[in-house]
């Protein structure tokens, strides 16, 4: 009977003593990338970093303040054209998605969700880009747009149907029509968690290169025009990293801890937005 | 059946049947609802009551393969005909469910508030009052009215239950359907739903499901007693409770099944 508990015991212990440090292995990579971003990229960031343009090549100083701008431009626009229509078409599934229609949109978002982002930038390419004949910031958030569209749809899905059927019983027994009371009653009590989507799918995009390789393409200027190449974050460190300079090492190693620094932001502004909303009134 | 007449009748069921698919769960129920009555509804777990009472607001036809045949008039209207919107009549039928189900987005004042904004834009201190009203009489107002503003989760599970009732009593209805109101609720909070029924229906015209005998029997002016669907009997409370004319609803009222 004691050797059995014994036995209990120390399978117990280990059990806990392995995850213990998976768990640690999986926080470590965090903690040992944001080191590293910081011990190579702090010493770098100063006022002129955020505000100015890059210098031409074999002069120091210049900042990234044309691709800081951009990315901001690109990702903000890709949010505008994804989140409305990621957040519709999760609405739709949830509500009125049982029949076939609502299988096949399932499906495609699905497929959508695992497809490789150099593939949906080549998409864009071929159906914007080269129509318009130049590349664009816009055609950049194309692509994002794309990429963001199926993960909110699928989060958006979920959390809808989290929603208890009775307040949607509620709200129809009350004369509520049913496209009010998915949007008022539903979707509102699934806010906090939509929007927590919302800002987890917007950090996943900011660092995205790829899609943007063909279609934002990059730029050495400082450009607001969306209807022209812009630079990204993620292009510039792209570009600097492995470009032969040293100080264009010491600026993608800064680039990526801003841009590192943005996503931890958004993740963090996530997590609040759910605990702060969550359950509360307004 | 023979519908315990007298007084105006408000509310009717003609040969009322409810199907999910082609499996029928209530059959061929004929009932008058007098004006300013309360009609129970009992009988065991899944003999209809509740599908019985949600073709009274029509939504019956919301759930899966819902559909219904015979005729429910409300003053003498057939709320199925093809030209009532039953938008419009659920405001005019008001409903509270089993659990509570506060808009837990909302505020107190919201959510009684919010089937008079679903009617339209009206005045501000018009809507006040009607908030006021309907907490009044949910005999609630006095326990929020000094945090209309506040959650309506910050509530007791009675104090819900009772917002429920004014959420309802908000837009004025005419019938006001209780589907087994009580149930997840303490004995105070049963008590206070039962006093209210008892104040409302000098307004409304009240149907409350139960599976509760002994509720039944307080607050009900009739009883109808339904088993697999069918109607068993229906007549005047007391009468049903003490000398019931059928052998099922003396088996279910003595506690013999059900």
């Amino acid at each position: 009977m004691n050797a059995r508990r014994l036995r209990r015991r120390l399978v117990n212990g280990m059990m806990t003593a392995l995850v213990g440090a998976l768990s640690f292995v999986a926080v470590l990579a965090l903690v040992l990338i944001l080191g590293h971003l910081v011990a190579k990229g702090a010493s770098s960031l100063d006022w002129s970093f955020f505000t100015k343009n890059p210098v031409p090549t074999g002069e120091t100083g210049g900042g990234v303040a044309h691709a800081i701008v951009g990315s901001g431009i690109i990702v903000g626009l890709a949010a505008l054209i994804g989140l409305p229509i990621g957040i519709g078409t999760g609405l739709y599934l949830a509500e009125y998605g049982s029949g076939r229609l609502g299988w096949v949109v399932r499906f495609v978002a699905d497929v959508l969700n695992g497809t490789p982002s150099i593939v949906v930038g080549i998409f864009v390419w071929t159906w914007l880009v080269r129509p318009m004949g130049h590349f664009s910031a816009f055609a950049g958030s194309v692509a994002l747009a794309i990429l963001m569209v199926p993960m909110i749809a699928r989060t958006t899905e979920e959390l809808v149907r989290l929603v208890p059927h009775s307040l949607r019983e509620a709200a129809l027994a009350l004369g509520y029509p049913r496209w009010r009371t998915s949007l008022r009653i539903v979707a509102r009590t699934a806010l906090a968690g939509i929007l927590t989507g919302c800002l987890v799918a917007v950090a996943r995009i900011a660092g995205e290169t790829a899609p943007l390789l063909f279609t934002a393409l990059g730029n050495v200027n400082f450009n607001t025009h969306i209807g022209e190449p812009m630079e990204a974050l993620s292009l510039q460190i792209f570009q600097y990293a492995t470009g032969p300079f040293d100080e264009w090492h010491r600026l993608a190693w800064a680039s990526a801890l801003v841009l590192m620094g943005l996503v931890l932001v958004l993740a963090i502004l996530a997590r609040w937005v759910l605990r702060s909303r969550h359950g509360a009134a307004r | 059946m023979a519908p315990p007449a007298d007084g105006r009748v408000r509310l009717e069921t003609q040969r009322l049947t409810a199907l999910y698919g082609r499996r029928a769960a209530v059959k061929d129920v004929s009932i008058l609802f007098p004006t300013h009555t309360v009609t129970a509804v009992i009988g065991p777990s899944g003999c209809g009551k509740s599908t019985f009472l949600r073709c009274l607001n029509r939504m019956h036809e919301l759930a899966e393969g819902g559909w219904v045949t015979g005729k429910v008039l409300l003053d003498g209207e057939d709320i199925y005909d093809r030209d009532v919107d039953p938008i419009q009549l659920r405001r005019r039928v008001g409903m509270v469910f089993q659990r509570p189900t506060p808009f837990p987005t909302m505020t107190i004042y919201d959510n009684v508030a919010a089937g008079l904004r679903v009617n339209g834009r009206r005045p501000r201190a018009q809507l006040d009052a009607a908030v006021e009203t309907a907490l009044r009489r949910a005999a609630l107002w006095d326990e929020v009215k000094d945090r209309l503003r506040h959650s309506a989760l910050a509530l007791s599970g009675g104090q819900q239950q009772r917002l429920c009732v004014a959420r309802a009593l908000a837009p004025e209805p005419e019938v006001l359907l209780l589907d087994e109101p009580t149930a997840s609720l303490d004995p105070t909070g049963t008590q206070r739903i039962e006093e209210l029924c008892h104040e409302l229906k000098a307004r409304y015209t009240i149907v409350i499901v139960t599976h509760n005998l002994q509720q039944a029997a307080r607050i009900s002016d009739y009883t109808a007693f339904f088993y697999l669907g069918d109607l068993i009997e229906l007549g005047r409370t007391e009468q049903l409770f003490t000398k019931p004319t059928k052998e099922q609803t003396e088996a279910y009222i003595t506690g013999r099944f059900g």
